[in-house]
């Protein structure tokens, strides 16, 4: 075997660039195979700082190596090379190579030894994943896209601040916990929570992930909120305001997303949900909160993108997004309907699905602090899943009142990389112990309790229970929720334009004023200047040479003295 | 076409099962309560190892959140062309 020894985020970026530059056919090749390669080269890495370069006057790490920094890493070269096979065929290619250097980003800061990298990486994140929004095509993406970018480089700023006032406090560029006390480490947390979409902006993620094209949506749900989960627990773990962050996202997610008619917007309103999950367990911060935070993300990826999948699959083939317009489809698109189902089932953290081992950990360790009001809420929160992303996506998009539909099954490439993150999710679920080895802490956990079974199945099956009953009262509307970025959609451009309509008023008082005194001298100056003006006539010969005397016997008579 | 549909409706949507749809339910709702008889529910706090405390909090706290969700609605709900009408 030959030895890797580039940074595995430069492979994913060379594939980025590769993508535009070979011939139409040699693409697959490569959208698919930078991917694994990067793969390849991630399980080569071992452990600790393994590559530095200069860059202006600093040593900055380019790869360091961990458990978690690999598990992460590991989760987004899979999902790099899922999203390929879903979008291949259908997506443009500026779109794959965007995708690509998206998720290069995601691994460069996975992998980033000190926070001049990370934040390298972070803003090459925040480029693509603009370009991949403006993939949608669409004014509404243009439009979104351009909110995504403003709001993705005012954090990296704020992220950029405190970075670099943590390198003049301490001198040290190293990712190490920073504890809460100063206003660098303050502004570091703000930039990388902004990411995580934690509250009040969470609204980015809702506003422009559904903008997406039907394969764009799949590669966004995977990297930027994660990344932002790993800085978390690299830099913020046990933090206790992360416990109530993290539950905030959680109900937030639930009720945006109960209230919500667009189907990809539901998902993403679970991605902010989950998110919240993974953050609470960081604010935890127990060897068992962590692992449960790591595996929750890596199982998160796997069957969130699934649920896109679906989702983007029913647009692909409907062109409707809307759930008052879908229904029925399960009739005629079994394998979505089926792939989505086992999404949905895993992200509520149904018994033998990744999300069952994984989310249970979280709780766990909330239950092994004695966090009851904690695990109270979690407790809830699960079952507020499986109502708002495990019955209602699959129910409204796939049954509910038959819409008159008939779509087929997409193409190949999409029905293979559902079925493959379907089996990922299952397989998870049921062999616990392949993704548990992957943890950073060893676990010492046991998912599988008859116990643990039946009051999980319980709390799930009443959940859906209460969907059913309590059906009328969630008739879909054609309608949006209001959120903060009212606040600088509605509220702020109000503002702008009332300021612009007194500055105009007061700059128009100021012209006409300036433009009198202008007239008034204009006046006096063409009078004197002017065609007409005294100095501007021509003199007669006559007295011009009648000067000239005068200005010689001056002269002459000067001269005598 | 329409008359068509009605005779290939597939089962699920068929008026004459949705009771025993519901009743296949309710009997394995009932069977997740039951299992408890057998099985010992170890709970970390007391209370959550109560006879059937999933089932009721499950329940209950989602048809909180589905009525808080509803009264949200009313505050929060805009026409899908609010942000395009005066922007």
């Amino acid at each position: 075997m030959f030895e890797l020894t580039l940074p595995p985020a430069f492979i994913l970026l060379a594939g980025a660039i590769l993508v535009g530059l070979v011939r139409p056919a040699l693409r697959p090749v490569v959208v698919l195979g930078a991917p694994l390669l990067t793969l390849y080269a991630i399980w080569q890495l071992e452990d600790g700082i393994l590559q530095t370069a200069p860059f202006l006057n600093y040593q900055i790490e380019l790869v360091q190596a961990s458990p978690l920094r690999r598990l992460f890493a590991t989760i987004f070269a899979i999902m790099a090379f899922a999203g390929a096979l879903f979008a291949f065929r259908q997506a443009k290619w500026w779109e794959l190579a965007a995708a690509q250097a998206y998720a290069a980003g995601a691994i460069g800061v996975a992998f980033s030894g000190g926070l001049i990298t990370m934040f390298l990486f972070w803003e090459l994140m925040a480029i693509f994943s603009t370009v991949v929004v403006w993939c949608g095509g669409t004014p509404a993406a243009r439009r979104a896209g351009i909110r995504y970018a403003i709001m993705h480089l005012v954090g990296g700023v704020i992220l950029k601040i405190g970075i670099e006032g943590v390198m003049v406090h301490t001198g040290s560029i190293e990712i190490q916990p920073i504890a809460l006390e100063t206003f660098d480490a303050w502004m570091i947390l703000i930039g990388v929570l902004i990411n995580a979409a934690a509250p009040p902006l969470s609204a980015w993620l809702a506003d422009a992930y559904p903008e997406s094209s039907p394969s764009g949506t799949v590669f966004l749900s995977a990297f930027t909120t994660k990344t932002a989960v790993l800085a978390l627990i690299l830099l913020f773990p046990g933090e206790q305001i992360l416990i109530w962050i993290g539950l905030y996202m959680i109900f937030y997610g639930i009720i945006y997303a109960l209230l919500e008619n667009d189907m990809r917007r539901i998902l993403a309103y679970s991605i902010v949900n989950q998110v919240g999950f993974m953050v609470c367990g960081i604010g935890i911060g127990t060897e068992m909160a962590i692992n449960g935070a790591s595996a929750h993300a890596f199982a998160h990826i796997i069957y969130k993108a699934l649920l896109m999948m679906s989702a983007g699959s029913v647009l692909y083939m409907t062109g409707r997004r809307k759930c008052n317009e879908l229904g029925g489809l399960f009739q005629t698109m079994p394998v979505t309907a089926t792939c989505g189902i086992i999404g949905a089932l895993a992200i509520s953290a149904f018994p033998f699905t990744s999300g069952f081992i994984s989310k249970s950990m979280i709780s766990q360790a909330a239950a092994d602090q004695h966090l009851m009001t904690v695990w109270l809420f979690l407790a809830a929160a699960s079952a507020g899943v499986f109502l708002h992303a495990g019955i209602k996506f699959p129910w409204f998009v796939f049954f509910q009142k038959d819409s008159g539909l008939r779509p087929r099954d997409p193409p190949w490439n999409m029905r293979a990389a559902m079925i493959l993150f379907s089996a990922a999710s299952i397989l998870l679920g049921l062999f616990p112990g392949w993704l548990y080895a992957l943890l950073p802490f060893p676990v010492d956990y046991e998912p599988y309790t008859a116990g643990h079974i039946v009051t999980q199945l319980q709390l799930l099956l009443f959940a859906g229970l209460a969907f059913f009953v309590l059906l009328p009262l969630m008739k879909r509307t054609e309608t949006i929720s209001l959120d903060v970025d009212w606040l600088y959609r509605q509220a702020g451009p109000l503002v702008v334009g009332v300021l612009t309509r007194m500055y105009r008023a007061a700059a128009g008082r100021v012209q006409r004023k300036a433009l009198g005194l202008w007239a008034h001298l204009h006046g006096y100056l063409s009078r004197h200047h002017g065609p007409e003006g005294i100095l501007a006539r021509t003199w007669p010969t006559g007295s011009v040479v009648t000067w000239v005397v005068v200005l010689l016997a001056v002269y002459l008579l000067l001269s005598q003295y | 076409m329409k008359t068509d549909e009605n005779h290939h409706k597939h089962w699920l949507y068929r008026p004459e099962n949705r009771r025993p749809l519901w009743w296949g339910f309710i009997l394995i709702l009932g069977a997740t309560v039951l299992a408890q008889v057998a099985i010992h529910v170890h709970g970390h706090f007391g209370f959550d190892g109560w006879f059937g405390f999933n089932a009721i909090y499950g329940f209950t706290s989602c048809a909180l959140m589905v009525v808080f969700a509803k009264v949200l609605g009313l505050l929060l709900k805009r026409s899908e062309d609010y942000y395009d009408s005066d922007v």
